[in-house]
């Protein structure tokens, strides 16, 4: 069980992300969109969706900084074990706050602006539904594990694990005795990465850096027939 | 010098009447589909007024198109790359729904399937966007025709740079309109704004186009545009605009707005610029110097220096020779009676207007002088600095001496005409008073009043040797690709997700399913609603009628 839920799956929540978001971008160009709503509505939008988008944001540099970085490479930069467990738990409060209160305005905005929610596919749903759970399960693990229960070093357990899936020699055991709040969150925004392809997060992946290097107007000349896309071509 | 070549259009305001026609048309072609029913790549705005949508030309508001810094560099109005990177999580000055207006259509089941009852049922206007029972309160014409005028013409922020007292004259004396269409800049300013880089000009046509495949939604480019002729499709979360007809101008036809145009005002021909003298133009200091500095950047397509370097540029023969006989260069620059509109936002529009005379005329008439008399015209064009002045504003930044040379060279062909045609002798020196031979002036009558389809129309067609490389080429079935006829519909993603589908393919599909399928308004779900304005004729809307059998009680 613990092999199948912390090797297998990580294994196949990343192909399902890779290979979907290879197979939407060749089957699905015209529907790789953010969909927005701003036409029907933009009152709530303009301080949901900032509050959202920027807090998320900095949830994922804390997932980086967290996950990524080993603990002996905070410790020989002169960071002691408390302070940075002060400095992650505040500033991923913060930015989890800043993402739920994001969050919480845009699912109400969805709900009750009739527009907008009769734009709202299922598929938007079940995405929202998750994506809800594992910030809602993230937030919950910080606050709970860190203030109420005193404090719990993730970087000993989660981060190795979450690196060896990466080295490619997981090691299951490394979670099998981690908080059940932090291994529902690892379980849903696995689930999060397996659905991502096929929702309208895809957008996260076309996110327009290339804007700030490109020449302001882009010429093209009448292009061939773009080969029509598929498995066969 | 880099010659390049643009497809232009001019219009002739004198003629226009208001109809419409262009823009019922051009929305049967482009705009008839869900996500757009609010859209009107060609609309018809009555001057003054607020224009579609309201007041889209005060750009304090809505901050389109280019500015110049203080550092006399151009800039983009709505901020630079890096601040609309930060915003583009909700984009803060996006027109919204009812800055256009919500789009309706009526409850016309009711009429037949009402039961038996004192009065007459009523059709209610539904919202086709909340499927509800709404309130009609504007439209892409609301203000056709000066309605409302004494409320809403006051809101026209042309009208708002001209004086106060100047405004009540206005308001009695004259009104004209003005049809409108993307104006397929040399600058666009859209283009700039799109972060996903899907908005293009061609080098061979110059037509401003959006790639449906690689716009990802971020709207930036609804604000980039000064003129607002890009519009967000709601259904599918693309930016769409218009195409300058391309599936037929490749094949030499012109655009539909102007295929259908009642009074043959349009114009349509290559022009020849220097592309290395755009940014430049755009760069002018004084907003006044644009109109002088854009006509600058166009090539003279007689001039066998200039013929010689399209050709070094790839530039088909075919299409320098059509450049030479082209209308719209004409227009522009031998005659000097077209001007560009609102040349201060930048952007170097390639859309350009002859400015209506016959407010002018009206006048004249009114006051039971001769109006075909130059001297009165003349006199009449002094006299009259309000409309001469909201002019200026819309097509030289202010300037009013080039509308004044061009409404004078207009006044005298009517004058120096009326000569010919009543068989007296003509005076030459009508001609001569506003700087032209009496020749010119009669070829200009020619192109202004007489010029048949192919005249008005210089389009040369795509080349044959690049007849495979067309978006959609003539020399073989549009049904033939991949995937094949069939391919319409919803994507399991969201609205018409999946693969792109030719656009001749895509009306074939549309046509189809407003013929058979269950819902009137396209594949929706939005309850019962009838759309008339889709409806071509054939078939039979859902809800037009009552359901057939089984419902007899």
């Amino acid at each position: 069980m613990t092999v199948l839920l912390w090797v297998v799956l990580p294994y196949v929540a990343i192909l399902v992300f890779v290979l979907g978001h290879v197979w939407r971008y060749r089957y699905d160009k015209f529907g790789w969109t953010t969909r927005s709503s701003e036409l029907y509505e933009r009152r709530l939008l303009r301080l949901g969706s900032p509050l959202f988008h920027f807090g998320i944001l900095f949830v994922l540099l804390g997932h980086v900084g967290g996950l990524l970085i080993p603990e002996a490479w905070t410790d020989a930069a002169g960071l002691s074990e408390t302070a940075y467990h002060w400095i992650a738990v505040v500033l991923g409060t913060i930015a989890g706050v800043l993402t739920i209160s994001g969050m919480a305005i845009l699912i109400y905005r969805r709900r009750t602006v009739g527009p907008v929610f009769i734009a709202t596919t299922r598929n938007d749903k079940l995405m929202y539904l998750v994506l809800a759970v594992t910030i809602l399960l993230g937030l919950g693990a910080t606050f709970l594990a860190n203030v109420a229960a005193g404090g719990y070093d993730y970087r000993h357990t989660v981060s190795p694990w979450f690196r060896s899936v990466f080295l490619l020699r997981p090691d299951a055991q490394l979670m099998a005795h981690v908080p059940v709040l932090y291994q529902a969150h690892a379980l849903s925004a696995m689930t999060l990465f397996v659905i991502w392809p096929f929702t309208r997060l895809v957008h996260v992946l076309t996110a327009p850096v290339g804007y700030l290097t490109r020449p302001y107007i882009v010429y093209r000349s009448r292009t061939p027939r773009p080969a029509r896309r598929g498995w066969a071509s | 010098m880099r010659v390049m070549a643009q497809m232009a259009m001019v219009m002739n305001l004198d003629k226009c009447i208001g109809c419409h026609t262009c823009s019922v048309t051009c929305k049967q072609t482009w705009t008839n589909r869900t996500g757009v029913e609010y859209v009107w790549f060609n609309n018809v705005e009555t001057r003054p007024g607020l224009g579609y949508p309201r007041t889209y030309e005060d750009q304090e508001k809505w901050r389109g198109g280019w500015r110049l810094n203080k550092r006399g560099r151009l800039t983009l109005t709505a901020g630079g790359r890096v601040r609309k990177l930060l915003s583009i999580f909700a984009n803060p000055v996006m027109p919204r729904l009812e800055d256009y207006y919500e789009p309706w259509t009526y409850d016309y089941a009711t009429l037949t399937t009402a039961p038996l009852q004192e009065h007459p049922p009523v059709a209610r206007p539904k919202s086709l966007i909340t499927g509800e029972d709404t309130r009609i309160t504007w439209s892409a014409n609301w203000d056709d025709d000066l309605g409302g005028a004494l409320e809403h013409a006051r809101g026209d922020v042309v009208l708002a740079k001209v004086s106060e007292q100047v405004r009540f004259e206005f308001e009695k004396t004259f009104m004209f309109y003005l049809p409108r269409i993307c104006e397929h800049c040399l600058n666009p300013s859209c283009a700039a704004s799109c972060p996903s880089g899907a908005i293009y000009k061609r080098t061979e046509d110059g037509i401003v186009l959006v790639d449906q495949d690689k716009c990802r939604g971020w709207r930036m480019c609804v604000t980039g545009c000064p003129y607002k002729k890009i519009y967000f499709n709601h259904r599918t979360g693309k930016a769409e605009k218009c195409t300058f007809c391309y599936p037929r101008v490749e094949v030499g036809l012109p655009t539909v707005c102007s295929e259908t145009c009642v009074g043959r005002l349009r114009y349509i021909g290559l022009v020849l610029y220097d592309a290395d003298k755009v940014l430049e133009a755009a760069c002018t200091p004084d907003d006044t110097g644009l109109y002088e500095a854009q006509r600058k950047v166009f090539l003279d397509p007689h001039d066998p220096g200039v013929q010689r370097a399209a050709e070094e540029a790839g530039i088909p023969h075919d299409w320098i020779e059509a450049a030479g006989r082209s209308p719209v260069y004409a227009l522009i620059s031998t005659y000097k009676v077209a001007l560009p509109l609102h040349p201060e936002y930048r952007t170097l529009p390639m859309v350009w207007y002859i400015p209506p005379l016959s407010p002018v005329v009206d006048v004249v008439r009114d006051t039971g002088h001769d109006a075909e008399d130059t001297g009165n015209l003349f006199a009449a064009l002094d006299a009259l600095r309000i409309p001469i002045g909201y002019l200026a504003e819309l097509f030289t930044a202010g300037d009013p001496e080039p509308v004044e040379a061009s409404l004078r060279k207009l006044a005298a062909m009517r004058a120096y005409m009326r000569d010919i045609n009543l068989g007296r002798e003509p005076n030459e020196r009508i001609p001569q008073r506003v700087g032209m031979s009496g020749e010119s002036m009669y070829e200009m009558y020619r192109l202004l009043a007489l010029a048949k389809y192919d005249e008005r129309y210089v389009i040369p067609a795509a080349h044959a040797e690049q007849a495979q490389r067309l978006e959609e080429s003539v020399t073989e079935c549009s049904l033939d690709y991949e995937g094949g006829p069939g391919m319409g519909g919803s994507g399991p993603f969201g609205e018409t997700s999946g693969q792109p589908v030719p656009v001749a393919v895509e009306n074939f599909h549309v046509l189809r399913e407003r013929q058979t399928s269950d819902t009137a308004a396209g594949r929706l779900d939005r309850g019962a609603r009838v759309n008339l304005l889709n409806w071509d004729g054939n078939g039979r809307p859902d809800g037009l009628f009552p359901p057939r059998g089984g419902d007899d009680a």
